[in-house]
């Protein structure tokens, strides 16, 4: 009996699938019919595009998707926001098992690996090239390109919402306690020590985040995250960040928290890092320069502040930061037409324009230097509210990407984050050492690293 | 006892047929597939798999994070269990006494259960809130005694009685319908006995409501290990440092998060055994100890 049920239930999906099929069959006879007709009647293309941007970033998402379409008239994008990067993914994912998914779709930094190693996906730079759209790859920031290109150079998915953490400051606190912005580590934590000593109640808001603390922060100091120069030399690397500086940095922040100097911001205890920052509570903020204009609106003039690179360690040579933000991949399974209008979307988006209207409503920066080069010679940077975004480009160009700094290739990354962040939260309890919490969440995150290994059992990363 | 039955079965099957077709549509193809799922690697955009045996089921209970997950689920289910049905109670006998304004009490009793979960977590994370809702006044006496951010227990104490609350309009309703189908009678005569309300209540209604508090006991264990998802993701996360991280949420976390689809399968199977187990030992065991009539 235990054996029929599956069976059963095969059978009966079998069926439905079928009919279905039959179903969808006829509809795509009437669809081609209709396409036939609408050919002559010049009825747009539509092709889906689902992000994960929300709120205000997520408005202005659609507000490039209507642009797109008041530009020309054979396409038309359909795009649906998802709330978050992760439900994008999720919900493209189970779209394409049941072969519903979108043509486009924004996904993050995070699951390059996983989506890279999935195979379902068109190449951008190979789309580009099968229409004729010209587009001149070398224009993009290398820092960009490299985090979604292959191991040889082919560019899989569109650098689209691009940022890199920055150092946030409040100008009036740092003056009343006789600082300047800290180039280093040794400086920050003076700079909060007399912060303290001035009165300021907080001086460093935080919140654990890998994403600073750990990805750029390696990125920023040259030094590896993982084995296989992060993972992009093959699917059997390791960890490796709880044997480098990056150990002694969260020592440093676990001692600040334990002395005070230092104060746990999430949104789970009310004001997170960033609003804290922008209310004035907080001398400090570490965060993405996509906030850049969410602060800026925030603090609405009520204090100066401005931004810097993120501090190293003294005596660190600096290397470049990595992209953050996600890319936008052009995903299999579709018509040519629909690929065709794809490629539109994209194309319209890599123009000045609009990476200057993109720039310009969100805090994230131009993907190319021809757009960077148009804001710069526009003044775009030069006063409030924008100035200070093109520090974000300085930590990114650095220096040039390099075998440590180019990103981080490693499957099931999300959950190595969730790792580190839950080993750091049990450290900064003081259950444990750092160095405890760190070997563990290393210890852990390779196992992660192992199994996904053995699920593309006898594939290479491309 | 005269029993009807149906004497052409085809019919009968013809009926069932569409309710049995949804079943399987919605429950056992889905569950066969997770059970599938269980024994292989499963790749996440569906480019094949690989059989593996029990190795993700070893592998789990191998993980000390598992037994955390399982430990912080069994906690909860019963803490909450205890403290939604206590409550429920307590109101329930006042609410059946005909109080001035019982009516009232009874409506606003019920309503909490048409909230739904993840407006009650924004709610209390709220009211949790250690420096800015009204437990910040338990700091202000008492500095740094309440910080669910950072303390794991006080973290899981705040979900507790987030889910506990969740769970006291249904179990009430339940409890009032179950004391007022107590006849009349049996009180009345205990009253011109000379038994005041206290003793009425331990020694006629109590008893006469073990059946509803056998059911509520299942339905709000079965309830706490598959239906907090809401209340975790809105108030913690599953943190800090996995001190709220409930089976059905790291379920979630592993399978939609993660995308390791094999990993989360295998604990939506042990988690549904779990719960398989719990009720049958309830029926078998604890059943035999409650009177219906």
């Amino acid at each position: 009996m235990i054996e029929t049920v599956p069976r059963c239930g095969i059978l009966i999906y079998g069926g439905f699938k079928m009919k279905l099929n039959v179903m969808s069959t006829s509809l795509l006879a009437f669809v081609a019919l209709s396409g036939a007709a609408v050919a002559q009647s010049n009825e747009p293309v539509k092709f889906e595009y689902w992000y994960g941007l929300s709120g205000q970033l997520g408005e202005v998402v659609q507000a490039t998707c209507d642009r797109f379409n008041e530009s020309q008239k054979d396409y038309e994008i359909v795009c649906v926001g998802k709330d978050g990067y992760a439900n994008a993914v999720q919900n493209t994912i189970a779209a394409f098992r049941a072969q519903q998914h979108p043509t486009v779709v924004q996904a993050y930094d995070a699951g390059t690996a996983d989506l890279m190693m999935s195979g379902e996906f068109y190449p951008v730079s190979k789309m580009m090239a099968d229409f004729d759209i010209d587009i001149d790859w070398d224009d993009y920031f290398p820092g960009i390109s490299n985090y979604y290109a292959s191991s040889k150079g082919e560019l899989f998915s569109m650098p689209f919402n691009s940022s890199t953490p920055m150092m946030y400051f409040n100008i009036a606190d740092l003056e009343a306690a006789g600082v300047t912005p800290p180039e280093t580590w040794e400086e920050f934590e003076a700079a909060l020590v007399a912060l303290k000593a001035a009165g300021q109640e907080c001086a460093y808001g935080y919140a654990p985040s890998t994403w600073i603390d750990l990805e750029q922060f390696s990125m920023a100091h040259g030094v590896p995250i993982a084995s296989n120069n992060n993972g992009y030399d093959g699917l059997d690397s390791e960890y490796l960040y709880n044997t480098t500086i990056h150990v002694k940095h969260m020592e440093n922040i676990k001692r600040w928290y334990d002395d005070g100097l230092l104060e746990i911001r999430t949104t789970q205890g009310g004001l997170n890092a960033r609003d804290s920052f922008a209310q004035g509570e907080c001398s400090f903020y570490f965060g993405s320069i996509a906030s850049h204009a969410a602060v800026g609106n925030l603090v609405d003039g009520s204090f100066e502040w401005d931004v810097a690179m993120i501090p190293v360690f003294e005596g660190t040579e600096r290397k470049n930061t990595v992209v953050g933000g996600a890319s936008l991949w052009v995903l299999s399974g579709k018509s040519d037409d629909e690929y065709r209008g794809a490629a539109a979307y994209l194309q319209f988006l890599a123009t000045p324009e609009s990476e200057e209207y993109w720039s310009t409503n969100t805090g994230y920066i131009p993907v190319t230097k021809t757009g960077f080069d148009a804001l710069v010679s526009k003044g775009f940077y030069e006063a409030a509210p924008y100035k200070g975004r093109e520090l974000a480009l300085e930590s990114l160009t650095y220096t040039d990407p390099g075998p440590l700094t180019r990103g981080i290739r490693l499957g099931g990354f999300i959950q190595a984050r969730s790792e580190w962040e839950n080993e750091v939260q049990a450290a900064l309890q003081g259950d444990k050492t750092m160095q405890e919490a760190l070997d563990k969440a290393v210890s852990r995150s390779n196992d992660i690293l192992d199994k996904f290994a053995r699920t593309y059992r006898g594939q290479e990363l491309p | 006892m005269r029993r009807a039955y149906f004497k052409n079965n085809w019919v009968a099957a013809l009926v069932v047929a569409p309710q049995l077709l949804i079943i399987f549509i919605f429950f056992y193809w889905p569950t066969s597939q997770a059970l599938y799922w269980a024994f292989t690697l499963e790749q996440p955009w569906g480019g094949g798999n690989e059989w593996v045996g029990f190795e993700n089921f070893v592998f789990l209970l191998s993980d000390d994070r598992y037994w955390q997950s399982v430990r912080v689920s069994v906690v909860y289910a019963l803490a909450t269990t205890a403290l939604a049905m206590g409550m429920a109670l307590i109101l329930a006998l006042f609410a059946d006494r005909q109080l001035r304004g019982y009516k009232s009490f009874r409506i606003g009793l019920i309503w909490p259960y048409a909230v739904a979960a993840p407006a009650i977590g924004l709610a209390f994370r709220f009211i949790f809130n250690p420096s800015a809702g009204v437990a910040s006044y338990l700091n202000f006496a008492f500095p740094g005694i309440w910080d669910p951010v950072m303390n794991g227990s006080n973290a899981l104490t705040m979900v507790i009685i987030a889910g506990a609350w969740k769970q006291v309009s249904y179990s009430f309703i339940f409890f009032l319908a179950g004391l007022q189908s107590i006849p009349k009678s049996l009180t009345e005569a205990s009253a011109m006995d000379g038994a005041r309300v206290m003793r009425r209540m331990w020694d006629i209604q109590l008893p006469l409501l073990t059946p509803t508090v056998f059911f509520l006991v299942i339905i709000n264990i079965t309830d706490s290990f598959t239906d907090s998802f809401g209340i975790v993701d809105t108030m913690t996360s599953g943190g800090p440092a996995r001190a709220t991280n409930l089976m059905v949420y790291k379920i979630y976390e592993d399978g939609f998060r993660g995308l390791d689809y094999s990993g989360a399968a295998a604990q939506s199977i042990i988690l549904m055994i779990l719960v398989i187990a719990l009720t049958f030992f309830q029926f078998k065991y604890v059943e035999r100890r409650v009177h219906y009539s």
